[in-house]
């Protein structure tokens, strides 16, 4: 029986062998074959102009460089004589070298003539024409997130939770983003966000948001991650705020997460399950100290203002990493199923584990479970209508150190907080109704909540509800105008009414959006 | 022994599975690439299209489900002119599939077998939403649809050789049977070559290249953009000098636009869809789909001559 079984086998690897070679060597039958001919010859020819096109976009990419750098070399001279800066004729660009040679086609010789007739040194558009799509190692785009409105509140910074929030009467620079993304080689994909943004106080903050390799090539349907980035926690925290359907970030994300949204250096393992529909297992583990950890080691106050480094009443104490349990865990589970053509569910739950410092031995557990709905019309424009349903739930469980104050030194503190578990809770859900094309309709509601604990009133664990309808209109994908209120009703401090006009726009590579 | 160390030694260099009997998975981004892997892959091969092809392909939802589809995919067939570029590439982002990351024998970009017109002498966003590498919907031209067959053809053979002969076999019959049609369908529009046709978005170039039209009105005012009044006053003051009586509309589109703007010229609303299956009737076949494309279009063209004002 063996050897029959593997007599066939043979029988049918050469078989296969020589079905190998009809296809690779001998492409069609003789009747055939002179069409084939034709179409090998097409191709060889298209292919030479292909090469001739990259070689001639080459020279053109170097050439202008070239010119670009004399003329910044003119340029810097110029200024140096003031003289010759008024009555300096126009630089006329030399055509480049390769223009009399390019293949007779319509696309590439049009390149030339623009560049020669009126191609100035430098033009807003022309670095992002040159850097993106599939032309280049790298894709590059920014984008510009603007705010301009008014609040009732006396305290606006601690009425919005986001680093990237409107923070002040007047405008707000929220979010100056510039991406870098691309292959680094056969093995990872690499990205980056550089995010700036501006103070009330007028200072220009800039920091290295996100920073991270991802391999491409993993067996098994796994997935490594590694180097700064936004912890894969729940719905809002690992996305960027122009990506958001409302103006600012939801109370609970800002309370539990931070301002700046949960996010550190470390690793991020995920593995695709293999299960009839699409479900997918996550764990990161990053750092767990610093101003992007704020429930966790973090350091100073939730709205980043001068009340010091204080959380829930306590001192931040200075605690090292000592060994693998101050690392930050974090595991996700995430499911979705398409309930019809047209309808999609997602869910997620999430967690995230890790020391914190108002003590040398307390901890922070959050825990949180996501929910998305969408609904969009098998005929769509533009991809409007849609209806999509968001909402995400937290609870967080933060083990407070003991923490006194005895400033004048009598011997009976003036603060004096016990240890204790602080339970907090809190949900936002937000509806999001894409009406007509390029308009989106949303409302969205926010409540957080902790049990009461030694420390009260505290403004960043009080009950506190927010009610948010807003109105968005997308010229295009590359820009967007959102109008939005906020009904914000805070224990201890009262109701205020808040106004939003916010704006975007994008430049440079093309983004793909995430579900 | 001998001959077996020489066909190890081809298996090697070629780097195919020795002998694989389930059927191939293809993946394909758009409706039009699946119909035609069907027809080239037979019963050899499972085919699902990750858009829809009633909706509009430049905004396809990036949903998981799709994820897991392109896990398993042992082909992805692409566009690759930018059609996909606002939701393809944020899928593949996930799937750790080797068999169809770029450069694999699995991955199939469509456009590579054809010759991309109106690619943009600069890119400038001012002028719309544009695609850098050219018109993406190359499609409708049966005969890069042929060329496009061939290439699929030729991935199909290197993945699964066993069943070779089939696509070869298959292609012959796919392309003999677009020949023919071909003829027919020229035919069948030759009496309107030169003619005026307006569109909605300047999805047609090649058909209207293929077919002899000048499909060069569009109801948009730049790739991307709403009608404006103004726009559509201009365009119905165009269908006058130009004497174009027919707006073809696709399944996605705002049909009220197009029927105004045919109420204020006398002109006709033909449905038309950029992909099988978007009419009914015509799933998953190209040369059904295309046979309506073009009736429909040739009835349209023959009404709107009787009826000149």
């Amino acid at each position: 029986m063996k050897t029959v079984q593997s007599v066939g086998l043979v029988g049918s690897l050469r078989l296969a062998g020589s079905l190998l070679f009809a296809c690779a060597l001998v492409p069609a039958p003789a009747l055939r074959a002179q069409e084939a001919d034709q179409a090998t010859q097409i191709q060889q020819l298209q292919q030479q102009l292909r090469t001739l096109r990259e070689t001639f976009e080459e020279t053109l990419r170097q050439q202008r460089e070239q010119i670009e750098a004399l003329q910044k070399k003119i340029d810097a001279l110029q200024s140096k004589t003031p003289d010759s800066a008024t009555s300096s004729p126009p630089v006329t660009t030399p055509p480049p070298a390769t223009a009399a040679s390019p293949p007779a086609e319509s696309g590439p010789p049009k390149v030339a003539r623009e560049t020669q007739e009126t191609k100035p040194a430098w033009s807003p558009t022309s670095p992002i024409a040159l850097l993106g799509g599939q032309r280049s190692y790298l894709n590059i785009s920014f984008d510009a997130l603007f705010a301009a409105g008014s609040s009732t509140a006396d305290d606006i910074p601690h009425l919005q939770l986001g680093g990237h929030d409107p923070v002040q009467r007047g405008f707000t620079a929220q979010n100056l983003e510039t991406v870098f993304e691309g292959y680094v080689d056969p093995y990872f994909r690499g990205q980056a966000s550089l995010v700036g943004h501006i103070a009330p106080d007028g200072d220009f903050h800039f920091e290295a948001e996100e920073a991270y390799l991802e391999t491409i090539a993993l067996p098994a349907n796994l997935q490594v991650k590694a180097g700064q980035f936004l912890t894969e926690f729940g719905r809002i925290n690992p996305t960027h705020p122009h990506t958001w359907s409302f103006v600012d970030v939801p109370l609970v994300a800002g309370r539990f997460l931070g301002a700046e949204g949960l996010r550190n250096p470390g690793a991020r393992v995920s593995w695709i399950v293999p299960t009839p529909f699409y479900s997918e297992l996550f764990f990161t583990v990053q750092n767990s100290q610093g101003d992007t950890a704020y429930s966790f080691r973090g350091s100073g106050h939730s709205h980043d203002d001068h009340e010091g480094n204080l959380i829930f009443g306590r001192e931040r104490i200075e605690r090292e990493t000592e060994h693998l349990g101050d690392m930050l865990f974090a595991p996700r589970y995430a499911v979705s199923f398409d309930l019809t053509e047209n309808q999609t569910v997602l869910l997620g739950a999430s967690a995230a584990f890790g020391p914190n410092n108002s003590g040398p031995d307390t901890d922070t557990q959050i825990f949180g479970m996501d929910f998305l709905w969408k609904w969009k019309s098998p005929r769509h424009h533009g991809g409007f209508p849609f209806v999509a349903w968001q909402t995400e739930v937290m609870a967080r469980r933060f083990e407070a150190g003991a923490f006194t104050l005895d400033e004048n030194g009598d011997g009976l503190p003036e603060v004096d907080l016990p240890r204790e578990t602080l339970w907090d809770y809190g949900l936002y859900s937000q509806l999001t109704w894409g009406f007509k094309r390029g308009w989106v309709a949303g409302l969205r509601g926010d409540w957080v909540s902790g049990e009461r604990g030694a420390f009260y009133p505290d403004p960043d664990r009080d009950t506190r509800w927010r009610i948010s309808p807003n109105l968005t209109w997308f010229p295009t994908e590359f820009s967007k105008l959102r109008l939005q209120y906020n009904y914000d009703d805070r224990e201890n401090i009262g109701v205020d009414h808040s106004v939003w006009l916010q704006f975007e726009f994008m430049l440079g590579a093309h983004a793909a959006h995430k579900f | 022994m001998k001959t077996k160390s020489l066909f190890y030694s081809i298996a090697l260099v070629v780097g195919l599975p020795l002998a694989s009997h389930a059927k191939l998975n293809v993946v394909t981004t758009t409706p039009d690439f699946a119909a035609v892997a069907k027809a080239v892959g037979g019963d050899r091969v499972e085919v699902t299209a990750l858009a829809k092809p009633t909706e509009d392909p430049h905004f396809v939802d990036a949903k998981p489900s799709l994820i897991l589809k392109l896990n398993k995919a042992d082909v992805l067939i692409e566009g690759g002119a930018e059609l996909e570029i606002g939701w393809l590439p944020a899928l593949l982002q996930g799937v750790r599939n080797p068999r169809i990351a770029i450069g694999a024998p699995g991955r199939v970009r469509a456009s590579e077998a054809v010759e991309l017109v109106e690619v943009p002498a600069t890119l400038d966003r001012s002028q719309g939403d544009m695609h850098a590498m050219g018109n993406p919907h190359f499609m409708t031209d049966p005969v890069n649809a042929v060329l496009v067959a061939k290439r699929i053809a030729d991935a199909f053979c290197k993945l699964d050789s066993a069943s070779a002969e089939v696509y070869r076999s298959n292609l012959m019959k796919f392309e003999s049977a677009v020949d023919s049609k071909l003829a027919e369908w020229e035919k069948l529009l030759a009496p309107f070559k030169g003619q005026h046709v307006v569109a909605y978005h300047n999805s047609w170039p090649y058909f209207a290249r293929r077919f002899g039209l000048q499909i060069d009105l569009f109801l948009e005012p730049k790739p991307g953009l709403p009608p404006t009044p103004a726009h559509l006053a201009d365009v119905m003051a165009r269908m006058k000098e130009t004497g174009a009586r027919v707006i073809i509309v696709q399944p996605y589109l705002n049909r009220h636009t197009a029927e105004s703007v045919a109420r204020n010229t006398g002109a006709v609303v033909v449905d038309v869809a950029g992909f099988p299956g978007g009419v009914k009737g015509t799933e998953e076949d190209y040369v059904k789909y295309m046979d309506h494309l073009v009736t429909s279009l040739a009835n349209a063209l023959g009404q709107s001559v009787g009826k000149k004002p």
